[in-house]
């Protein structure tokens, strides 16, 4: 029952984005753009720690942008409209799964760009890939959230902001460390105990957000 | 009409709260104190700056809390009660940022480090002001009440986690990491245990009691807003 409704909100969504490619591709060229300011700013970066910031926290302002628009794009009609044919649940669901697609569409992407102007001194892509992965797959649960929680309060961006960046922190943080471990090259088994941590709060942020949408969604 | 007011006296543990906290002042300025490298005297701040720690995560938990049963009954009081716990939280966490700034200032020649801990704490004062800033941004009660404990749940629940997990992952100038002296294990002598025990339970007690009182004055406002 909830399998099926959220396969059709995720088409649903998949739909709506193809048709307003404008959006779409905007996220594409803040990407782009954001790199290009950072290269301009830093023309080469050499020092690890710092290329590893930089590039996390690319990643979170697209993130934040990206993600923002998931529920605040919505019309009033239009969440009235869920509300009638779809559990809150699925609803919730999609939304993060699509968040998830996007988030892993996009980091890939940045890391493109982001190596093809500034450098890639990356020594294990393929560690460095599953940080990319969970790291896009925290911020798309906990900004889904977020953006369903700031949409109920108005709309405002700015809200968006300061009520994700704080709980984000966490997982920006695990993240950042986890993935200066690939950028090092280290063996794996030094990155453990990132991975338990990263899956695990992603899973906690997830099952909470799943949990609590439905009070936020009754109107 | 019998209201509030007329009730006796002082309820057992707001005076165990004040007679703990007025305890563990004036003794933990007696008390003799293990003369530690670094530390000296300063080891006395030991009292008055955990235990704000302490407190600021019992009203955490405390909002939680609230925040859960308001979404369960939907009556509006448990939502003040989570409201006003998180701003004694907010209180009570400036408060251990102003006493342990001082004490950075006199151990580590800072008035701020770049610390695991630091980065913690301040990370939870944030999501306090988001808090408070959310529950500003929105006019009706039950809408706000209801999306405000949400917005309480989800970022205390994730906070709370991240403040156990932070501690593993890097190293801390604080007491029992990267080589500064602990109190945990070997140097919280039993002397000094006799106070800090009973100031971490008093100052818990007092947040509790503060936040009663704002309760209290919260409830009378509204109901001469009423009437």
């Amino acid at each position: 029952m909830i399998r099926n409704q959220v396969i059709h909100l995720i088409q649903k969504e998949i739909l709506l984005e193809w048709r307003q490619k404008y959006a779409f591709q905007g996220l594409f060229l803040y990407v782009i753009s954001t790199v290009f300011i950072c290269y301009l700013s830093f023309r080469q970066v050499i020092d690890l720690p710092t290329w590893n910031a930089l590039f996390w926290i690319i990643q979170l302002f697209a993130a934040v942008n990206a993600i923002a628009r998931s529920f605040l794009q919505e019309s009033r009609g239009r969440i009235l409209y869920y509300y009638v044919i779809a559990d809150a649940r699925a609803v919730i669901l999609a939304k993060m799964l699509y968040s998830l697609l996007l988030m892993w569409v996009l980091s890939v992407f940045n890391y493109l760009c982001y190596s093809l102007f500034i450098g890639n001194p990356v020594q294990d892509v393929l560690l460095f890939g599953l940080a990319l992965l969970l790291g896009s797959m925290g911020f798309a649960t906990v900004l889904s959230m977020v953006s369903a929680i700031a949409s109920k309060a108005g709309n405002n961006s700015t809200l968006m902001a300061i009520l994700s960046f704080p709980i984000l922190m966490p997982l920006l943080m695990t993240t950042i460390r986890f993935s200066k471990n690939a950028l090092d090259g280290l063996a794996w088994s030094v990155s453990y105990s990132f991975i338990i941590i990263l899956i695990a709060l992603n899973l906690l942020s997830g099952a909470l957000a799943f949990l609590l949408f439905p009070y936020l969604w009754k109107d | 009409m019998v209201n509030q007011s007329t009730s006796p006296g002082i309820v057992w543990w707001k005076w165990v709260g004040a007679i703990l906290v007025l305890y563990s002042i004036i003794q933990g300025l007696l008390i003799q104190v293990p003369r530690l490298p670094i530390l000296h005297e300063t080891i006395r701040n030991l009292f008055f700056h955990v235990t704000m720690w302490f407190s600021m995560i019992a009203m955490m938990i405390a909002s939680l809390v609230y925040g859960l049963i308001y979404l369960r009954t939907n009556d509006l009081l448990h939502d003040i009660r989570a409201k006003q716990y998180a701003y004694t939280g907010i209180f009570l966490g400036i408060l251990g940022l102003a006493t342990g700034s001082l004490w950075a200032k006199y151990t580590w020649g800072s008035w701020w480090v770049n610390d695991a801990k630091l980065n913690g704490a301040s990370a939870s004062l944030l999501v306090y002001l988001a808090y408070v800033i959310l529950r500003g941004s929105m006019e009706d009660d039950h809408k706000r009440a209801r999306v405000s404990a949400v917005y309480g749940i989800f970022s205390f629940t994730l906070m709370l986690v991240f403040l156990m997990i932070l501690p593993r992952l890097t190293d801390s100038l604080h007491p029992g990491n990267g080589g500064n002296p602990g109190f945990g294990t070997y140097d919280l002598d039993s002397k000094m245990r006799t106070v800090f025990y009973p100031a971490v339970i008093g100052w818990i007690l007092m947040a509790f009691w503060i936040t009663d009182i704002r309760i209290r004055i919260e409830k009378l406002y509204i109901k001469s807003w009423e009437s």
